[in-house]
């Protein structure tokens, strides 16, 4: 089909990734490091450990993103580089690839098409999520990168760390170096600690909101994506003012 | 108490009544209310036709049109066992208000797929042809097509066109005028394609049906331009409207291209019935029993949220009934079509209006079970089909005052018209300027893949669509000097439309005739259900 030529030519699609495009989060990839060691005795005693760190690895979530990267990335202390960029393939594969959102690889698509850079911006570290913006076909990947002593990992993050209001400065700096118009960019995330970076772009899209960002988003018009939503959801979301559809579609 | 006037108005002109010091208040369509309004002596209010009768049997006369076609085989007589068949049907922006089931595209599927089964024909396939319209929601489709064609069919045979599928959209050519005609691929690799069209306008069905129900963006933006629809003198009169002379072109190049067999339903205007039917009637011939109607529901839609007065309209759905079938052939089928249409809907009126009053409903084409009528929405109800509901010449002269009555409230519904949100806040607060929007913004708001995404597999309105909307009303915004809202509850809404601002229609035909002096005539159109005026 004849398409019009692409109409964004100095625009960019920022992705936050975990919860946007992928069902899951830095600690399922955490746990499968976890479940990979050398010696079974080794992988059940890390996998406890991270089993049982999770009530505080979801507290310091709540109160800091910042503590949380501290507290969190300090589990990787002393694994090896080598070992983590090997294994990162076989965490894409088994892991994330069967947890991409239905919807997200063609919205990338859709975006390319109108001449849009794709940008994955995220807080995983940066091994983790290459394999996946290869497979979406993005332009770019901005990701946390573990330091590294003697190819060692020290348990710390570089920095600047991509989170928060970070997140936006990082957006920023990119669009100065490429030559991009915030305004006319988009910017996609799931979570309203991602606020920053939906206000600095013309076109801020929420997908798969949290509820605090879904109020956010309705307070300010700003458009809702569910790319986990299959056809059949629909009658569950129908707007309000309307009969009840049959019992027979309810239970669709 | 009024005096009840003696029914003394001829069948031939009852359509028309000039209010008189003893006339009762008319009744208005406000959005979501109703009001009820004294008009000045000497104001022409123009009511629509009685309903047509219905067909006794309307699958017989469905079965009849099929085996007596135009211009064309029976339908029986194309079909062979292994062809491929795809029957594309209209979506659910008509009729308005949603009829009641069985809707009539049902009765017109139910007889084409078990002729098509007889036949040995299995590879069927049926598309909602929505063109850039939303998506129908599951339960929408299932309440149009009827539980036998949905069980069989949905969801991998039944489904909603995709214009802005890549793969599933290819390019048929270009008319002599240069317009691009795409057409979707699964019609287009198709042995035949049946159209299901129901007509309740005349600017519905036609050629229309296939070139634009099963296009996508860059066909459509051919015409949906403000130059096209300033140039039709009117959408509801086919032959002096250049948007049908556009769909003409498009439809020859598919009918040359595709094999297509279309059969259009006709239905009558037996929009409200029951307890509603009193919105139907002249004011003078209220009942005591229409009265006491009029006065409770009015109470009761003052004391009620907005949400639930909404409720109440959208649980009403209208007594509509098929008048006519016709098959066959594009253009003879649609002659027919048109003819009849009209022969329900034309009310003959002499002379246009200096100053025109119409209330806008609840409801449009493009928000049948959406939250809101929103302002956008007010606008093309108001600047671009009321205002195009004529033949031979305006019913409101050029120059002339438009008055409506509606909230313009600044409600939107997020999930079908997201792409509308930002252009109302964003492009009409920059300009208003139809032809700097089709230049500067219309691709803009098309290709952003946020809202090419909620189009293709949400429930959003395609990107573009607002700016069609708003070109819609061009011709309106054009010809009038004036257009006055009553009963707006904001000041925004209204100005960034360009609209004054009455409190009362007394008030807002004073200020008309401030422009248009003392001795203008008024005229109301008593919508709905809609008629259209014949000026002479």
């Amino acid at each position: 089909m004849s398409r019009a030529q692409a109409k964004y030519n100095n625009s960019a699609a920022f992705y936050d990734v975990d919860g946007t495009l992928i069902k899951i989060n830095i600690v399922h990839a955490f746990a499968f490091y976890a479940a990979r060691h050398a010696s079974i005795k080794e992988s059940a005693l890390r996998t406890v450990q991270t089993a049982v760190s999770l009530p505080l690895f979801w507290a310091a979530d709540k109160l800091s993103r910042k503590w949380f990267n501290e507290l969190f990335y300090r589990s990787y202390e002393g694994q090896s580089e080598d070992r983590l960029v090997v294994l990162a393939e076989e965490l894409f594969e088994d892991v994330i690839l069967p947890n991409i959102y239905p919807r997200a690889k063609e919205l990338i698509a859709e975006s390319r098409r109108a001449g849009v850079r794709q940008v994955l911006i995220s807080g995983a570290l940066d091994f983790t999520m290459r394999p996946l913006a290869r497979y979406l076909g993005a332009d770019d990947l901005i990701a946390n990168s573990l330091e590294f002593v003697d190819h060692y990992a020290t348990g710390k993050l570089k920095k600047p760390f991509v989170a928060g209001a970070t997140k936006a400065d990082i957006m920023r700096t990119y669009a100065k170096q490429h030559a991009i118009d915030l305004g006319e960019s988009w910017a996609y995330t799931d979570s309203f600690s991602d606020y920053p970076m939906l206000a600095v772009v013309g076109h801020p899209t929420v997908c798969n909101p949290d509820f605090r960002l879904r109020s956010l988003a309705r307070s300010y018009d700003w458009p809702v994506l569910d790319l986990d939503e299959a056809p059949a959801r629909s009658a569950a979301r129908r707007p309000q003012g309307l009969a009840r559809p049959p019992r027979s579609i309810r239970r669709t | 108490m009024r005096a009840i006037r003696p029914k003394i108005r001829s069948h031939a002109r009852e359509h028309i009544v000039t209010i008189d010091t003893d006339s009762a208040p008319r009744i208005m369509f406000s959005g979501e209310n109703l009001i009820s309004c004294d008009l000045p002596v000497g104001t022409r209010v123009i009511y629509p036709k009685r309903p047509m009768t219905p067909v006794a049997n309307p699958k017989a006369a469905i079965r009849y049109a099929l085996n007596h076609p135009e211009d064309s085989d029976p339908l029986h007589a194309m079909l062979s066992p292994g062809m491929k068949v795809t029957i594309a049907v209209d979506d659910i922006s008509m009729p308005l208000p949603i009829m009641r089931t069985p809707d009539v595209r049902q009765l017109v599927l139910e007889i084409v797929c078990e002729m098509l089964a007889d036949h040995g024909v299995d590879d069927v396939h049926i598309i909602i042809a929505l063109g850039l319209h939303r998506r129908m929601h599951d339960w929408e489709i299932e309440r149009m097509v009827g539980p036998k064609v949905w069980s069989e069919y949905w969801p991998d045979r039944l489904y909603n066109h995709d214009g802005c599928d890549p793969d599933g959209m290819i390019v048929l050519g270009n008319t002599p005028h240069g317009e691009l005609v795409e057409m979707n691929r699964r019609v287009a690799e198709s042995d035949l394609t049946i159209y299901v069209n129901l007509n309740f306008v005349p600017m519905n069905g036609g050629n229309k049906s296939m070139a634009v129900g099963l296009c996508g963006y860059e066909s459509l933006k051919a015409h949906h331009t403000p130059k096209t629809i300033v140039d039709s003198n009117s959408f509801m009169d086919p032959p002096r409207s250049h948007l049908a002379h556009s769909f003409k072109r498009q439809g020859d190049l598919i009918e040359k291209a595709l094999k297509v067999f279309h059969i259009e339903t006709v239905l009558n205007n037996r929009a409200f019935d029951g307890p509603l039917s009193f919105l139907t009637k002249n004011e003078d011939e209220f009942t005591e029993s229409d009265r006491l109607k009029f006065s409770g529901m009015k109470w009761a839609l003052d004391k009620l949220p907005f949400a639930a007065r909404r409720e109440i309209f959208m649980r009403t759905p209208a007594a509509y009934e098929m008048i006519a079938c016709y098959a066959g052939a594009c253009d003879p089928v649609h002659d027919r079509t048109v003819g009849k249409l009209n022969d329900q809907n034309c009310v003959e009126v002499d002379g246009p209006a200096d100053i025109l009053l119409f209330g806008v409903p609840y409801i449009s084409p493009y928000n049948v079970n959406s939250k809101a009528l929103n302002p956008l929405l007010v606008q093309v109800m108001a600047l671009g089909y009321f205002y195009h509901m004529y033949r031979h010449q305006p019913i409101l002269r050029e120059g002339g005052v438009l008055i409506l009555t509606h909230p313009c409230s600044d409600r939107f519904d997020p999930v079908h018209h997201p792409s509308y949100i930002e252009f109302f806040n964003r492009v009409l607060t920059e300009t208003t300027d139809s032809y700097t929007i089709e230049q500067k913004y219309q691709d803009e708001l098309a290709y952003n893949p946020s809202y090419i995404e909620m189009y293709r597999r949400g429930n959003a309105y395609h990107g573009s669509h607002p700016c069609f909307m708003w070109y819609w009303g061009q011709r309106g915004r054009e010809k009038t000097s004036r257009v006055i809202v009553v009963g707006a509850d904001n000041a925004t809404v209204p100005q960034i439309m360009g609209w004054e601002t009455a409190g009362s229609v007394a008030e807002a035909i004073a200020m008309a005739r401030g422009t248009m002096g003392r001795s203008a005539n008024v005229t109301m159109l008593h919508h709905p259900p809609y008629m259209i005026s014949d000026v002479m």
